[in-house]
């Protein structure tokens, strides 16, 4: 009954979502009030509704009802009841459902918060994200419907799989679609900026906010997903360059411009055409994300939906969203007038060179993961692209990007003094060089990689904290003047020194862990000792342990340095007998400098158990280098223009347009 | 039938490399490794046979070691396993023919992508020089600056 409900919600929301889509277009067009004023109420009603339908969902997991298709396909009975929960999104159509629930999530808080917003401007950004929306709901209910009943239902569910039985992966999804989704926000800002045929500082102060959360969503998803991943595939990678993985970080990449280009025309009211282009583009890789992922066209470990049917329908909606986004753009955008002018050297100039390595590094991205299909279709070939590929082809890119951006950061707006910004970097130049030769010279006989990476690591992080120093005038001004200029600084400054500096950190890690990483792979009986990279590792014992839906082998190492305990580590092997499927949980002993990994192999023929350990240094540092950039995102997300001041301005801007 | 090639896939003499494949000389087992990491296991999906769990992949990696070990160079092991097995193991595309495209796009773009920045920053009008401001000028400019900060 209440899976009926759920589906009779879907229906009429998608009927309400149909009207939201029309009505106010075409009263924003007509000048009718009242027509406008209906978009948002419709957003409001459209979320409720569609929030009714994901609970009742998540009512049928979490009661185990096995006679809907779904759950049974998904579920068990033996689940623990967060996997219960978590397992509404651990498949093809709740993921979808979860999609549109987010949507108009954010429809309805444009609707609730957009009070400021000019009438016909919120109107038509409604009527765009009601499209969206009524695309994906018909694309639930034609093709992937959540609440399919069963004649028979079967006395268990199938299981969940193993994989997503995990917390980093129960909330990487909902992390990515806010990142995805959010992204639509901006996509609507652009279309309704195109049909209003302006743009200006306003719309910018709009656009910037969603943007900003959408980047920080999908910084923190990516990260969450990658952590995952080393954790929990037993081999301690933390990026596979996988169709999936690739699927979440072009969007990335575009969004991380988009939010750079956006305030080019916030602040210099330049660069308009270009902001449209991408915020359209940055949604567009969104849906070619979604649609690599749920048509299982390019297949890979996370592809667990493949249906050619719903393919060519994601394939229509998106030749219809990216088409017709785009002929907007062609037909209306040379009417866009530029503002002020700037300088070759200037940091409009630096936005453009952030922006273009962005775009070319999210199409090497692009072109890698869609090759083999594009091969296969033109030749019959069939070839793989992977990491090797991507490791040529796209660091490069961020390279010049890492080494381009203090640079760029420091710049004034208009017209910048290359020599002036570059003496002002020196002492950064000084320090990168200077630790990077010490840790060249300590390492005896490792990869360039490292004392590398560690200088372009300096070298960001040392330029954003200049940069940080100079908007305070440290030095300058007394000690106690800076701290209080600190004190009084937008927050979106403090954004731009945590997102800058959380690269630098990452960008470490990365090369750490890539440089140093130690491996040792053997086979142990128990009560036998190990050393690896000035540590012992000795194995107590392995026992037999039953889980709640699984049987597990847990094995106990002690790890110490010279002589001294220091952790005890329990990695596992599980079996979960209802898929027949075996997953590694490694143990990890995370420190600030260095992970110890250990994972639980097979028992040998002679008794004794296979064991990979890995020293990693500096692991923690790339995730922590994500979060860094996310608490960037935040505060700059709080900054107080954002929730002040950008009506009022839009209204006079509207009045002198008149 | 998915869900019994997964069974089997992941049932089979599970996770990677085994202390039992590897070479005794270190420099031969870590040119192993390396050559490993570049060979797609032709029936996963995205994983080198480094990483798999599957048999293929097993006996790929015992067939990489034995060619090192008769004393062929790392090309040429490359060479014997693409022969057999084509070129969709190769996770790095060959660069020739049409994978020209594939190499180039990224440059490709780079190149055109800033010729169009170049001539659209040159296009745009050149701030012109405003006469500069006198010290006095300056500093009530600053002044007025603090007061506001």
């Amino acid at each position: 009954m209440i899976s009926e409900l759920g589906h009779f919600a879907l229906i009429l929301s998608l009927c309400v979502a149909l009207a939201q889509m029309a009505v106010p277009m075409w009263a924003a067009q007509r000048g009718w009030r009242a027509g406008m004023l209906l978009a948002g109420q419709a957003a409001l009603l459209q979320f409720l509704l569609v929030l009714g339908a994901f609970l009742a969902l998540t009512w049928g997991f979490v009661t185990s009802d096995f006679s809907l298709w779904l759950v049974a396909a998904h579920s068990n009975s033996a689940v623990p009841l967060l996997y219960k929960v978590t397992g509404v999104w651990g498949n093809h159509e709740g993921s979808m459902l979860l999609w549109v629930l987010i949507l108009t999530l954010f429809g309805a808080m444009v609707a609730g918060f957009g009070g400021n917003l000019p009438l016909p401007l919120k109107a038509r950004v409604l009527s765009v994200q009601a499209a969206i929306g009524a695309a994906f709901l018909a694309f639930i209910l034609f093709t992937s419907n959540p609440f399919a009943r069963l004649a028979n239902a079967p006395f268990d569910g199938k299981d969940l799989n193993p994989l997503l039985q995990d917390p980093g992966l129960a909330f990487h999804p909902p992390f990515l679609y806010l990142g995805y989704v959010g992204l639509s926000m901006a996509f609507s800002f652009a279309i309704a900026a195109l049909i209003e045929g302006k743009v200006d500082a306003a719309w910018a102060r709009w656009v910037r906010p969603w943007t900003l959360a959408a980047w920080m969503f999908l910084t923190i998803g990516i990260a969450l997903g990658s952590w995952w991943a080393y954790y929990e595939l037993g081999w301690g990678g933390w990026w596979f360059w996988d169709p999936v993985e690739n699927a979440s970080f072009m969007p990335w990449l575009i969004a991380t411009a988009l939010l750079h280009s956006a305030i080019v025309v916030e602040k210099r009211d330049t660069l308009k055409s270009w902001t449209i282009f991408l915020a359209i583009l940055a949604f567009s890789f969104s849906l070619i994300g979604t649609f690599i992922v749920r048509s299982g066209v390019i297949t890979s470990v996370h592809a667990f939906a493949s249906d050619p049917e719903r393919g060519k329908f994601i394939l229509l909606l998106l030749a219809l969203a990216i088409g017709g986004g785009f002929g907007l753009f062609a037909l209306r955008a040379p009417k866009l007038r530029s503002g002020a002018s700037f300088a070759l050297v200037s940091r409009e100039s630096g936005m453009i060179v952030n922006n273009l390595l962005l775009v070319v590094a999210a199409f090497v991205v692009f072109i890698g993961t869609v090759w083999p299909l594009v091969m296969e279709i033109a030749t019959g070939a069939k070839v793989s692209v992977g990491k090797p590929f991507f490791e040529t082809a796209f660091t490069p890119f961020m390279l010049a990007l890492a080494l381009f951006l203090p640079f760029g950061a420091i710049l004034p707006w208009k017209r910048g003094d290359v020599t002036r910004s570059l003496r002002s970097l020196s002492g950064v130049v000084v320090l990168a060089l200077a630790l990077s030769a010490l840790v060249w010279s300590l390492q005896t006989g490792g990869r360039m990689l490292g004392p590398v990476g560690l200088a372009f690591a300096v070298w960001v992080i040392g330029g954003a904290v200049v940069d940080f120093g100079q908007r305070v005038r440290v030095g300058q001004v007394g000690l106690s003047e800076s701290l209080r200029r600190m004190a009084h600084l937008p927050r979106a400054d403090w954004g731009k020194l945590l997102g800058h500096a959380g690269l630098g950190v990452t960008i470490f890690g990365m090369a750490a862990v890539t440089a140093w990483e130690i491996e040792d792979i053997r086979s142990l009986h128990i009560g036998e000792s190990f050393t690896f990279g000035g540590y012992e590792l000795r194995l107590e014992s392995v026992e037999n342990r039953p889980g709640p839906n699984y049987a597990a082998d847990v094995g106990q190492f002690s790890l110490s340095r010279q002589g001294i305990v220091i952790a005890q580590m329990f990695p596992e092997k599980r079996f979960y007998p209802v898929q027949g499927m075996a997953t590694t949980e490694a143990a990890i002993d995370t420190r600030l400098t260095r992970d110890v990994y250990v994972t639980l192999g097979d028992k040998q023929t002679d008794g004794s158990w296979a064991v990979r350990s890995y020293l990693k240094p500096f692991a923690l540092w790339i995730w922590s280098g994500a979060m860094i950039m996310g608490l960037g995102g935040l505060l700059s997300l709080s900054d107080r223009r954002f929730r002040l001041g950008a009506a009022v301005r839009y209204a006079r801007s509207a009045v002198a347009a008149r | 039938m998915k869900w019994l090639l997964l069974f089997l896939l992941w049932a089979g003499p599970s996770w990677a490399v085994t202390p039992g494949e590897m070479l005794a000389d270190p420099v031969l087992e870590a040119r192993a490794r390396v050559i490993s990491q570049g060979l797609r296991c032709p029936v996963c999906q995205n994983e080198t046979i480094d990483e798999s769990a599957a048999t293929v992949a097993a006996d790929l990696r015992l067939l990489v070691r034995e060619r090192l070990l008769l004393g062929d160079s790392d090309a040429a092991v490359l060479a014997y396993v693409v022969a057999r097995y084509g070129e969709f193991v190769l996770l790095r595309p060959v660069r020739k023919g049409g994978n020209w495209i594939l190499w180039l796009a990224g440059p490709g773009l780079l190149v055109l992508g800033g010729a169009v920045a170049w001539t659209a920053i040159r296009r745009v009008k050149m701030v012109e020089k405003s006469p500069e401001l006198s010290e006095e000028e300056v500093r009530k400019v600053l002044e007025v600056m603090d007061k506001m900060s």
